[in-house]
């Protein structure tokens, strides 16, 4: 059933690209509690896209599993949306996109647990426990620098006004998709974008932050026309099976 | 003949790869077992999707049955219905506090934005005087904790639901 391995190939591949960026900060965490909880989220989206693209492969029936579809498809075969795709920068701006991904990622889990799909209904309810202590967490954070000193308050700005050009791009569905809500496969995404828009409304007021004026919106993700950022990721994230193909550890 | 119960108990001679102090039985991973005559089929669940434990979890039920005498093994990975602490069991929950590692507490706040870290009680001195440093610790499934009357820094196993 491809339309159904396309979606599920999207939502693992943001949990896999997210997870990987969020593990380049091991080893280099602001303090020794964060560079842990940073690479904790790591493994828990990692094991995410581990689940996500296995039933993926299975869906598609090319005997493809999760290693295959990570490791050996090009930046145009990949679907994840843009915002996981940005830079760490600071810390303020890795934490902004976590926070703007999992108060996204929640509510869509949440209803993905009642997905017609069984397997997928399964796969969301292991992880929207995971994604609860996420979300806690980067929100926190938001908070926190925010409603800090001037200079934390700054950088975390700086990161909204960055990444908010991305946000559009998480509530976007194609005409497939929409069959895939009539089936009762997904969600609508209106309903996801409700969500999202009070907990993101509630959290950034809590900070003191200001919603970006400027509506210009940046897409093409899901479509496979991501921005510079993925071929760095990908030549990284392969470069072993690439090199040595087929090798195992 | 071997019996369910005793493929049940064999498992209680299986560790939790990162906390040593429990069985896996003690953890509630093990869901299922099932015999058909030399065939003895597993389900397990993870505790967090990316716990890097389940592989060798898997290694050591077949290495621990085998060594029983148990001719084929199947170990099978199931995701739901989804592992919770609610399945650590009582003996499981002592162990771990003998170990220094407080075990998960009932959450009183439900909320995932804005709630109050729970309360959990110091394993070396029982206060509840304790603060919480982390929502992360050493592995996916623990936090860091601080306890302000003898200031011990602890494991707290918390809670998924
Ligand atoms: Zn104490």
């Amino acid at each position: 059933m491809s339309t159904l391995f396309n979606y599920i190939l999207k939502i693992g591949d943001d949990s896999l690209i997210l997870g990987h960026r969020l593990s380049e900060w091991c080893g280099h965490g602001p303090i020794l509690e964060e560079d842990i909880a940073m690479t904790n989220i790591a493994l828990d989206l990692v094991g995410q896209a581990t689940t996500l693209l296995n039933y993926a492969g299975e869906m598609e029936g090319k005997g493809r599993d999760a290693d295959a579809l990570a490791f050996l498809r090009f930046d145009r075969e990949y679907r994840n949306l843009l915002l996981v795709e940005q830079p760490n920068g600071d810390f303020g701006m890795t934490m902004m996109r976590q926070f703007l991904f999992d108060a996204y990622r929640l509510p869509l889990l949440e209803r993905l647990q009642k997905s017609s799909d069984v397997s997928l209904a399964a796969i969301a309810e292991k992880s929207l426990k995971e994604t609860k202590y996420h979300l806690k967490h980067s929100s926190e954070w938001v908070i926190r620098l925010g409603d800090g000193t001037e200079e934390s308050h700054r950088r975390v700005q700086d990161a909204l006004d960055t990444l908010w050009r991305y946000t559009d791009e998480l509530f976007q569905e194609d005409d497939a998709e929409k069959e895939l809500v009539v089936s009762g496969v997904i969600p609508p995404m209106s309903e996801i974008r409700e969500a999202w828009n009070a907990n993101v409304n509630r959290v950034l007021e809590e900070a003191t932050l200001t919603i970006p004026t400027n509506n210009w919106k940046h897409s093409g993700g899901r479509k496979g026309m991501h921005s510079e950022h993925l071929g760095y990721i990908l030549a990284e994230l392969q470069y072993m099976q690439r090199a040595y193909p087929n090798m195992e550890w | 003949m071997v019996t369910k119960d005793q493929i049940w108990l064999w498992l209680e001679e299986v560790s939790d790869p990162e906390i040593p102090v429990l069985t896996i039985v003690d953890l509630g991973v093990v869901r299922h077992v099932e015999l058909h005559g030399d065939l003895c089929e597993i389900k397990i669940t993870p505790t967090y999707s990316g716990c890097p434990a389940m592989k060798t979890i898997e290694d050591d039920i077949v290495s621990k049955l085998t060594e029983k005498g148990i001719e084929t093994v199947k170990v099978d990975l199931v995701l739901s219905p989804a592992w919770t602490t609610d399945w650590i069991s009582e003996k499981g929950r002592s162990k771990l506090l003998e170990y220094g590692i407080a075990p998960p507490v009932d959450e009183v706040d439900k909320s995932v934005l804005f709630a109050e870290p729970p309360k959990v009680g110091c394993p070396r001195c029982g206060s509840h005087n304790t603060r919480m440093v982390s929502l992360f610790g050493s592995t996916a499934c623990k936090a860091q904790y601080q306890c302000n009357e003898c200031l011990e820094p602890f494991d707290y196993f918390k809670c998924l639901k």
